[in-house]
């Protein structure tokens, strides 16, 4: 069983060798002239007067939040889906009932504008 | 001495799609626009005078990017400035781990399974490792201390988690199919063949039909089980890597260059070589998933070791096997890397609504769907055949 996870660890390893490589390289090979004006944050050639650490639109929370409710309706259905044929139409019927309440849910959100962008 | 086999099929695989594809890619991706627009396309760098059609760009970009200064902007979070394009690379590179380039042979010392980690339950592995990279977006976007690149990976973030519960829902239809998350036996399951009209004996309706058309026969590919799961699928994990005609994190006009915007030298070259890493892997998964991974059509690894073990011996004959079901492998993984390339190049970008209208008005209806109607149909199947 753990021998199975040999080569999980093996590229692990291997890419995260590779990305702390070119890093390395990088900051040997390359040059370091630094002061401030250059490492201000780009904004079209102004200063920086908005901070970006603020608040911003409530959408981005309401698709987190479904996408929370719906993958965790999709990792449901994985091992559902690779045992289908020894629950044969007792699973279905079982899985439907499931689905058939989120999509409720979805209905109900798309009624109420979530999806609107 | 079994972890030598693990590192070296990982090895085969990552140079392979480091060493030669990952490059090619790059140019093929200029020099195919250059193609379709009437353009020459990359042709300018040379060694000594020799430019090889273009070839040599791809050494000459990294040269490039190792030349450039490394700048954190002020107020930025280093550390956090740093690990994201980290976050955003290493997925790429560990999803490798579980495709198999070949199939599972016998050469006396037991079976061989050509996949260097054989998971029980490699498509979740694949997921989850997908979703990390979500991370190396929002963190990039949040550590630079920009407002460009934090509106950047909003819209970064908000697109790919978004696809990824479509993308999982799209693919339970073909678990249905197989039985299996186990991406060797995907494959291996997809070395068959099927009788496109079989079903019509189990009516009853054998004569009804020209004789020959019981012979045809198609392979039991996933894109044949489940050719609305397919596009599904690929439409999803295109929109996870971000590139047009999905790139609605960057916008030259609105937002500049997105979530990346702050960072350059290799550090941009991680982010740079993370999107172009992925054409191969999104072409592996779905090769894998739906061409039939490494098998041949029409000729099973019995077909094949039994035809030639007569002459050649069976050692011989399924190491020749072995190599044949890799090129076969890597010949399907070149032409979904042409399509997605083509695809990359024929679409206009789509703007965010509608891109985020796609994936929770259409697409996630349709996959549910999708599930269902396999399900009736395995259903349907199996009591026919009772």
């Amino acid at each position: 069983m753990l021998a199975q996870f040999a080569g999980v660890v093996a590229i692990l390893v291997l890419a995260f060798v590779v990305a702390a490589g070119m890093l390395i390289a990088h900051r040997l090979l390359g040059p370091s002239r630094v002061f401030d004006e250059k490492q201000e944050p780009f904004e079209c050639g102004e200063r920086q007067i908005v901070s970006p650490h603020q608040r911003f639109s409530v959408k981005f929370y309401v698709v987190a939040i479904l996408f929370i409710i719906f993958d965790v309706e999709a990792v449901f259905l994985y091992p559902w889906g690779a045992l289908f044929r020894d629950l044969g139409l007792f699973g279905l019927v079982e899985m439907a009932s499931f689905v058939a309440v989120l999509v409720v849910g979805f209905v109900y959100v798309w009624k109420k504008g979530a999806l609107e962008w | 001495m079994p972890e030598l086999g693990v590192i070296l099929k990982l090895l085969f695989l990552v140079l392979v799609v480091m060493g030669a594809l990952l490059p090619v890619i790059t140019w093929v991706e200029r020099k195919q626009s250059a193609v379709m627009q009437d353009r020459i396309g990359a042709n300018r760098a040379d060694i000594l005078g020799i430019r090889l059609i273009g070839l040599l760009h791809p050494l000459a970009d990294v040269l490039k990017l190792f030349g450039k200064e490394d700048v954190v902007p002020l107020g930025a979070n280093r550390w956090m400035h740093l690990v994201a394009p980290v976050i955003a690379l290493v997925p790429g590179i560990i999803t490798l781990a579980v495709v198999p380039f070949a199939g599972v042979y016998d050469f006396g010392g037991g079976p061989i399974s050509m996949v260097a980690a054989d998971l029980d339950w490699g498509m979740l592995y694949v997921f989850a490792v997908g979703s990390i990279a979500t991370y190396g977006t929002v963190i990039a976007g949040w550590s630079s201390n920009s407002n460009w690149g934090l509106l950047g990976s909003l819209r970064g973030s908000a697109q790919m988690i978004s696809y990824e519960v479509t993308m999982g829902l799209s693919l339970v239809g073909l678990f249905m199919c197989f039985n299996s998350l186990k991406l060797q036996e995907i494959a291996q399951a997809q070395d068959a063949t099927f009788r496109v009209f079989g079903f019509l004996e189990a009516f009853g309706w054998v004569h009804a039909l020209p004789r020959w058309l019981s012979f045809v026969k198609l392979p039991m590919w996933g894109i044949v089980l489940q050719p609305l799961g397919f596009i599904l699928f690929l439409t999803c994990i295109m929109a996870e890597n971000k590139r047009p005609p999905f790139d609605v994190p960057e916008g030259e006009s609105e937002i500049v260059a997105g979530y990346h915007m702050e960072y350059s030298g290799m550090r941009f070259g991680l982010f740079y070589t993370a999107e172009f890493l992925e054409i191969p892997v999104i072409a592996m998964i779905v090769t894998t998933l739906f061409l039939g991974g490494w098998t041949i059509p029409w000729f099973s690894t019995q077909k094949i070791i039994g035809a030639l073990n007569g002459t050649i011996g069976v050692g011989a004959a399924t190491g020749l096997c072995l190599i044949l079901h890799v090129l076969s492998f890597f010949l399907k993984v070149i032409v979904m890397i042409w399509l997605q390339m083509q695809i990359r190049w024929t679409l206009p970008r789509f703007r965010y609504d509608q891109v985020m209208d796609l994936c929770w008005k259409i697409m996630l209806p349709l996959s549910l769907a999708n599930v269902f109607v396999t399900g009736i149909v395995i259903l349907g199947i199996e009591r026919l055949y009772r």
